[in-house]
């Protein structure tokens, strides 16, 4: 109970901090950048979930930090598409931190992975909002 | 992130007024929500430990360890510097490529976190993507699997036993 205590702790110790800081920095970018995010994000099928992709890639963090971002970002005008592409990236494919994983798991495994996460990060993005506008 | 709000209040202080007003909404919009998610943290802390996810993820794991890979990545909340030693522990362990390739699958799964993800793109989308990521990492897993030319031995006890 004690130790389960402990780490609850250290989670909210390491989580608050970043999630504070992710929210001052959105906040702050958003109104400076959010009259472009219409003209970036069209809608379009395949480009929306890249562009969602590559900014996720290129961030690796907890998930719920992603959501802040995503949220946010909805709120600016960014379509959903792009969103849920991102965040599936933020939280599977991390180009910053390739060198650990390459360290701990191998190069080989942690080129594919990625690769691959980042690919289904694309299609798993399009699927939900398919199947979304299919059911309601 | 200080630093960078002072540099931007020396430029424009009302645009850093107006953020720093709209960060502290949504964080208090938030609140409820996070004390929710700890609590979820709190009690899977309680039940899991890496030696019981050890004991699971093994070579002989067979579906029983596609199961438990899932299920760990669902409950574990810890940042990548984090997981990916443990996952470098486990393989030193024999944890099976294809198990590591659903674990890093599914992270956006959390029961912890998925209050968050509803709180701000709403239910349906929360249950549908979770639906494809959890699909979509056993697909991965298969995939990575066959890359790194894994033996694939499912103990078919363990398929009598699900079947």
């Amino acid at each position: 109970m004690k130790i389960a205590f402990k780490k609850t702790l250290q989670t909210l110790k390491m989580s608050l901090p970043i999630m504070a800081g992710i929210l001052m920095l959105i906040s702050l970018l958003n109104p400076l950048f959010e009259i472009y995010y219409p003209r970036i994000f069209t809608g379009n099928y395949f480009l929306d979930p890249l562009i969602g992709a590559i900014a996720g890639s290129v961030s690796f963090g907890i998930p719920v930090a992603s959501y802040v971002v995503g949220g946010e970002l909805i709120k600016g005008g960014v379509s959903l598409l792009a969103v849920a592409a991102f965040i599936l990236s933020w939280s599977t494919v991390g180009l910053v931190v390739l060198p650990l994983e390459i360290a701990s798991l191998g190069k080989k495994f942690a080129v594919w992975r990625n690769s691959l996460n980042f690919v289904f990060s694309i299609i798993i993005s399009i699927l939900t909002i398919l199947t979304l506008k299919f059911i309601l | 992130m200080v630093a960078i709000y002072f540099v931007a209040s020396i430029f424009n202080a009302s645009l850093v007024l107006n953020s720093l007003e709209k960060a502290f909404q949504t964080f208090v919009k938030l609140l409820p929500v996070l004390v929710l998610v700890f609590g979820v943290i709190f009690v899977v802390n309680l039940l899991l430990n890496p030696e019981k996810i050890k004991r699971h993820l093994g070579h002989d794991s067979g579906i029983k360890g596609w199961f438990f890979a899932s299920a760990a990545s669902v409950l574990i909340v810890s940042p990548p510097y984090v997981v990916f030693p443990l996952l470098g522990q486990l393989k030193e362990h024999g944890m099976r490529y294809s198990l590591m390739a659903v674990f890093l699958g599914n992270r956006n799964v959390q029961p912890a976190f998925l209050p968050v993800m509803a709180f701000y793109f709403g239910l349906p989308f929360t249950v549908v993507i979770s639906v494809y990521i959890l699909i979509f990492s056993v697909l991965s897993g298969i995939i990575m699997g066959k890359v790194m030319k894994e033996s694939e031995s499912i103990p078919m006890s363990d398929v009598a036993g699900i079947v």
